[in-house]
């Protein structure tokens, strides 16, 4: 799979949805045969993916909400979010 | 030691089940339809597992679909708030009673795969035209929007098949596929000489799933079951004994694996007695093999053991004749010559036949 594209619109396809796990006290991400434990840096780009906003917009976003170089963040969430498509977990919008 | 809350059940909701799979996993004497536990009962051990701790739900059977209430117990179960996971033949599934599931909030559905044409998946299904139906569910599966996970049992009489069946998940857009190499419990038992894969079958599935997994990658999610009888070291069995998942069968008996039944002197609780969290945290059977406390050696002083936690009990019973011991499959079992021998005797049994399942 090559690089994302900051025009790439990620989003949260069908059979994956971010679940309260009030047992355990945490944020998860429950999809087919898999549940993933969201860290505060999984949780802060998963919040941002909403099927409308650009993989620019998103870590523009990110790097203004953390006060980080646009450089970092962006390697960050492209990683985060490539290695969730290569699981099925995200898609980028067609 | 304290059990750290389950995080999946598998409901198997009735035995019956119109496909007759020689390897079906459900035990050889199943509980008859009138024993079925009721659709409020199955609601409440919904909600009950759901505030226990439970995240994912795996409907099962037999044949989810022969329950009546399929469409009310998915209703529930999203309403707990549980992942709702199908696991079906689809036979039985008509594109109504998809779209009833879709309304109800079903997540996500798991189709299982005999053969990858209708000559072997009628024969190992034990349903002529079955392989016809459930190629049209499949296309209304995917045409309703669910995800779609395919899952192969693959064994030595269609393995040849595997490289079909994954371009099969791909032609589908099913977005994983589970291949899993038949596991030796329940019906299977009974047909380890007509089903046992030979070595080569099991180094070359495992050299398929290695090189379609880089090629498919991003594209088809491959999980593997490999053949253990042929393997050096046991699988992590159920993430461990009593340690993330549980079982609860037709008659409501609910038991730290599917086949758990089959060790003898374990008690098992069922939820119309006792309430679910009671069972996981104190029921004997749970706290059975919970942990290492019961191990024996090799296991008590072996790295591994908090790896495979000692593999699959039941293996131990089925093989070693003792539930405790180490399961037969480790390089470190004393039986584990003996387990190579099975593997290569029933693998080249030609004269075996098949045995079917019956339901109940």
């Amino acid at each position: 799979m090559t690089a994302l594209d900051g025009q790439a619109v990620p989003r949260i396809p069908r059979g994956v949805r971010m679940h309260d796990d009030t047992v355990r006290g945490k944020t998860v991400l429950l999809a087919p045969e898999r549940v993933i434990d969201l860290d505060a840096i999984g949780l802060a780009i998963l919040q941002q993916i909403d099927g409308e906003k650009t993989m620019s917009q998103i870590i523009e976003t990110l790097a203004a909400l953390y006060a980080a170089p646009v450089a970092q963040i962006s390697e960050d969430v492209s990683g985060y979010v490539l290695g969730l498509m290569n699981r099925r977990i995200l898609e980028i919008k067609p | 030691m304290t059990a750290p809350a389950p995080i999946a059940m598998l409901a198997e909701l009735t035995y019956r089940c119109p496909l007759s799979c020689p390897y079906c996993s459900n035990p050889v004497e199943m509980a008859a339809r009138e024993k079925e536990i009721s659709t409020g009962l199955w609601v409440d051990v919904f909600r009950q597992a759901a505030r226990l701790g439970v995240l994912q739900l795996h409907l099962s059977g037999g044949e989810p679909a022969s329950r009546r209430d399929l469409v009310d117990l998915v209703a529930g179960a999203r309403d707990a708030g549980l992942y709702t996971n199908l696991i079906t033949s689809a036979i039985g599934l008509t594109q109504r009673r998809l779209a009833e599931l879709d309304a109800a909030g079903l997540d996500h559905v798991q189709l299982s795969l005999q053969g990858t044409d209708a000559d072997m998946a009628d024969r190992i299904g034990g349903y002529n035209g079955g392989f016809k139906r459930k190629m049209q569910a499949a296309a209304w599966i995917v045409e309703a929007g669910f995800p779609l996970t395919l899952n192969a049992v693959v064994h030595r009489q269609n393995l040849h098949q595997l490289p079909e069946a994954i371009e099969m998940a791909v032609e589908m857009k099913a977005r994983r596929i589970e291949v899993a190499i038949v596991q030796f419990h329940g019906w299977a038992m009974l047909n380890r000489s007509a089903m046992m894969p030979t070595r080569a079958q099991a180094d070359e599935a495992s050299r398929v799933v290695a090189d379609a997994r880089k090629r498919l990658k991003g594209q088809l999610v491959i999980d593997y079951v490999p053949a253990d009888y042929h393997g050096d070291y046991p699988k992590r069995c159920m993430g461990g004994w009593g340690l993330s998942g549980l079982n609860v069968t037709p008659d409501g008996l609910v038991l730290p694996c599917h086949a758990a039944q089959t060790i003898p002197n374990l008690v098992f609780d069922n939820v119309a007695d006792k309430p679910l969290s009671d069972i996981w945290y104190h029921g004997a059977a749970f706290n059975a093999y919970r942990g290492e406390d019961w191990m024996q050696e090799p296991c008590k002083s072996c790295d591994r053991r908090k790896l495979d936690f000692g593999g699959c009990r039941c293996q131990a019973m089925a093989i070693a004749g003792d539930p405790a011991a180490t399961d037969p499959t480790c390089i470190k079992s004393p039986l584990h010559s003996r387990m190579q021998e099975l593997a290569q005797g029933f693998s080249t049994d030609d004269t075996a036949e098949l045995v079917y399942r019956k339901s109940p």
